[in-house]
């Protein structure tokens, strides 16, 4: 388990970097939260905000970008399947709100 | 020590270095075993965090009732004016912070600097601590307002059961994660991974890999609370 000598350790300020970015990506979501945006660039803007981060903290903090392709691919494409189940539950709850709709009148 | 390729041959990058990884007869994954199979259980808590997301989405969005803002919902009143979310945006930045504590702590485990590495250790532990414990005032807030499981005073009932199952769970995985690292700095404080002493559970050899697999876990349960505050609070 000690065979980190090909582990690549990034500078101190590539970690403070990050941190001070995500610090800043929290405070804008949080600014689109206040500012009273509505519908699409509330929620485009919140989603991208979310990516980022979420970018961020995978690439950096889980030192991603350092890892071989291999554990990349293993790790990164499983999850994309999770916007297809997302896609099938959107639609099937959009057809229960219509028939729920279609009850109460 | 370290383990190289069989053959000489030095190791390629890219597309290629992916398909002989897959295709030379060795293992694949070209870190510690531990570290590759904490990926793979993090890949399985995703799809368990996906799930209960997809099923908050398709609860939104099938109910004819209005969904409670969340805005409004955990607002904060001090000194007689209401702030919106400010406990959420207190606990996104602990829970950001501690997340830079324990990468810093992976850092300075590598560089084999003991009390560094075990003070960033009990940060991060104190910061994840903290969160959970705004969490238990948060609910206890809401539970206090009548928001259940079944039932709140401001719209779709789902709302409740949502906000238990998503945060109740994310909560414990924080817990989890703070007592395991505070057993990792007891480790680390004592010299049980620079002397290699096998754990108290396991006959591992004891190893800096595991401060950065636990790391992994940590900045893991970051992760999940960055998509819970875009999709709960904020959306």
């Amino acid at each position: 388990m000690d065979q980190h000598n090909s582990h690549h350790q990034p500078e101190l300020r590539v970690y403070l970097r990050v941190w001070l970015w995500l610090f800043v990506l929290s405070v804008l979501s949080y600014l689109v939260d206040i500012s009273g945006l509505e519908g699409l660039p509330k929620w485009g803007l919140i989603t991208l905000f979310m990516l980022l981060k979420a970018g961020l903290i995978v690439a950096f903090f889980m030192h991603m970008a350092w890892e071989r392709l291999s554990i990349i691919y293993t790790v990164l494409l499983p999850p994309a399947v999770l916007l297809f189940l997302a896609a099938l539950m959107a639609m099937e709850a959009n057809y229960t709100l219509v028939s729920r709709l279609g009850v109460a009148n | 020590m370290a383990t190289h390729d069989s053959d000489a041959s030095p190791q390629r990058e890219g597309t290629a270095g992916l398909i002989r990884d897959w295709s030379v007869d060795r293992r694949v994954f070209d870190v510690p075993w531990g570290k590759a199979m904490m990926w793979l259980f993090i890949l399985s808590d995703v799809f368990i965090f996906a799930c209960f997301l997809v099923g908050y989405m398709v609860l939104r969005m099938s109910t004819v009732e209005p969904w409670p803002d969340a805005s409004e919902v955990f607002a904060l009143t001090i000194a007689g004016q209401s702030i919106p979310l400010l406990l959420i945006a207190i606990m996104t930045f602990i829970l950001i912070s501690s997340s830079g504590t324990m990468a810093l702590a992976v850092k300075y485990g590598y560089a084999n600097d003991r009390r560094k590495t075990a003070i960033l250790l009990l940060i991060t532990a104190l910061l994840g601590a903290s969160f959970v414990g705004m969490q238990a005032f948060e609910w206890a807030i809401l539970i206090g307002e009548g928001v259940r499981p079944w039932e709140n005073p401001w719209g779709a009932a789902q709302f409740g059961a949502v906000f238990f199952l998503i945060t109740g769970f994310h909560g414990t995985h924080v817990t989890i994660g703070v007592i395991f690292i505070v057993i990792m700095a007891v480790k680390v404080m004592r010299g049980s991974l620079d002397g290699q002493r096998p754990g108290f559970l396991t006959g591992r050899k004891g190893s800096y890999g595991m401060v950065e697999s636990l790391g992994l876990y940590w900045h893991f349960v970051d992760l999940v609370w960055v998509f819970i505050f875009a999709f709960f609070y904020l959306w």
